[in-house]
């Protein structure tokens, strides 16, 4: 039986990645999982020089969900390349850096600031909600995602995966102008916007009032636009929102997506992302499956 | 610190309502319990399928020989109805210990001032146990006091309210002030407001102050950067973490609003 999955020509072991901002760089949770079992570990946003992130509330939970505000707070690439690389290095799963900028000059920076890192695969952020310049800005518009990609690409020595927004009226239209722009993967969705009210002290809960929502309840709306993607772009795709078990990522799996991350389900059980690959494992020796790509995309 | 953290599904071993809202209850987690210190939290699982976020929770006691920590609670939201309902034998996932107790050491020999604000007054009783020295414990409520008793052991104990139906007609700071109360180091916990106004106290008195805080919450580890407090480093404004930086912080480090 063969787990493993490709993307860009980095072989994982498995299809089982963590969505970035909800694993840190995997320090926290390697007390809790076994990050040897992982297929990677994509880090939360990189940027070029340190950010400080929004004041609290950062946090809210919805019905079936969460919302997150958080902002991007990082301690930047020098950090990251001194501190979080050597320990990931330590175990024997992929590196993928998720980088974000105010600006393209700053996602440039941070490309360049990385060339050499060892790292496997570089994730291009354009679909931050929560950053009022960049993010999910350069995201929406296919004219500004296709260029900032464009440029990036142009300066990073990885493989390199934009990933995507929901926030958009046609997700297949930002997905082909990333494509465009020299993207070798996607991954998709990044949360969707969303808002609560506590009408006792009639206030918004989140300081920014407005965040991104994660966690099940959004995992129909992403499933969609995954399956919607997988069908218009010839990429790699990597599938998340709101996965929680085997059975959501095989979900994601037959709507055609190489590989899965698990994000806000690490908040509900720090060793989901590890249970969701032994269950993955579980299903294909039951089912007689030896290689994953005999469901891939089986849904047409 | 590094790797002592576990979950674990912890049954429960008794479980009492003891004042309006307010919930007593006792959890078999003997893997925790082996590591937990005065001061630190767990995280407990709705599992409902619906909240999907642990609820931090303080540790009000630990007992070690029977491997179970204590928790005393508010009901406020959804996850917290839902721990209220549990009976003697159910179980419950949690995960923990979470983030840094007080400083006990430092209190050693010192006159120590406990100060408690509502749901705040739990983790102190850990806390006042293990303090070695003089201790005046000051305990704030808004109108119905708990755990008052169970403190007497510990130390000299005053009673606050807001409404005055119970001892002190006010809060615990003005207590502290009306009655010219000082000591040499004060750990606390409890609404903001209050921790607020008792850093100035312990500023304009010079006495070293440590404060509990309390923000949203998701993972409680330190990777989603999620329940940040302000506080000033190397003279800059920055954002620590009240998970795995906390919750307890140096009252002259935290940025008041």
């Amino acid at each position: 039986m063969n787990t493993k999955v490709n993307i860009c020509s980095v072989e994982l072991k498995n299809p089982v990645m963590t969505a970035s901002g909800t694993f840190g760089s995997g320090r926290e949770f390697s007390e809790f999982t076994d990050l040897n079992k992982l297929g990677a570990v994509v880090v939360k946003g990189v940027a070029a020089k340190p950010w400080q992130g929004n004041p609290p509330p950062r946090i809210a939970e919805v019905y079936g969900g969460m919302l997150n505000s958080v902002g991007l707070q990082n301690p930047g690439a020098d950090y990251f390349i001194k501190n979080d690389i050597p320990f990931l290095r330590q175990f024997d799963t992929k590196i993928v850096v998720n980088i974000c900028g105010h600006s393209e000059q700053e996602y440039i920076d941070v490309t360049e600031k990385l060339r050499g890192a060892d790292v496997d695969l570089l994730e291009l952020n354009i679909s931050c909600p929560n950053v009022s310049e960049g993010g999910m800005s350069f995201g929406t518009d296919p004219k500004v995602a296709e260029k900032v990609v464009k440029a990036v690409k142009k300066r990073a020595d990885k493989p390199l995966i934009v990933k995507l927004s929901p926030n958009v009226t046609d997700i297949t239209e930002i997905a082909r102008a990333a494509v465009s722009g020299g993207a070798d993967a996607l991954s998709l969705i990044n949360t969707l916007t969303g808002m609560k009210i506590d009408v006792k002290r009639r206030k918004s809960v989140l300081y920014r009032k407005i965040g991104g929502m994660s966690g099940p309840a959004v995992k129909p709306v992403a499933l969609a636009m995954v399956y919607k993607v997988c069908k218009a772009v010839d990429v790699p795709v990597i599938g998340m929102g709101g996965i929680s078990n085997a059975e959501d990522a095989l979900e994601f799996i037959m709507a055609g997506a190489t590989a899965v991350s698990i994000g806000t389900a690490n908040f509900t059980d720090p060793g989901a992302a590890e249970k969701v690959a032994e269950g993955i494992k579980k299903y294909m020796s039951h089912e007689g499956i030896n290689d994953l790509s005999e469901i891939r995309g089986i849904i047409d | 610190m590094e790797n002592i953290k576990k979950t674990e599904i912890a049954e429960v071993y008794s479980s009492k309502n003891i004042a309006p809202d307010i919930y007593d209850i006792e959890l078999i987690s003997p893997e925790i319990a082996s590591v937990s210190l005065p001061g630190q939290f767990v995280e407990i699982y709705p599992d409902n399928g619906v909240n999907i976020l642990p609820r931090p929770i303080s540790i009000c006691e630990i007992n070690k020989e029977r491997g179970s920590l204590r928790i005393v609670f508010q009901k406020v939201g959804a996850g917290t109805t839902l721990f209220s309902r549990l009976k003697e034998k159910d179980t419950v996932r949690l995960m923990g210990p979470c983030g840094n107790g007080y400083p006990l050491s430092l209190c050693k020999d010192k006159h120590t001032l406990l100060v408690g604000g509502g749901i705040g007054v739990p983790p102190l009783l850990e806390a006042a146990k293990n303090i070695e020295g003089k201790k005046t414990i000051v305990l704030g409520y808004r109108t119905s006091p708990f755990l008052c008793e169970e403190f007497k052991k510990y130390g000299d104990v005053h009673v606050c309210t807001d409404d005055g139906s119970v001892g002190f007609h006010g809060n615990t700071v003005a207590f502290l002030e009306e009655k010219n109360i000082k000591g040499d180091i004060i750990l606390s916990c409890g609404p903001k407001i209050m921790l607020k106004f008792l850093s100035e106290f312990a500023e304009k008195n010079n006495i070293d102050c440590y404060v509990s805080m309390e923000e949203r919450m998701a993972c409680g580890i330190g990777a989603c950067v999620g329940c940040v407090v302000q506080v000033y480093e190397n003279g800059e404004k920055t954002y620590k973490k009240v998970c795995k930086d906390g919750p307890v912080f140096n009252s002259k480090e935290v940025v008041w609003q």
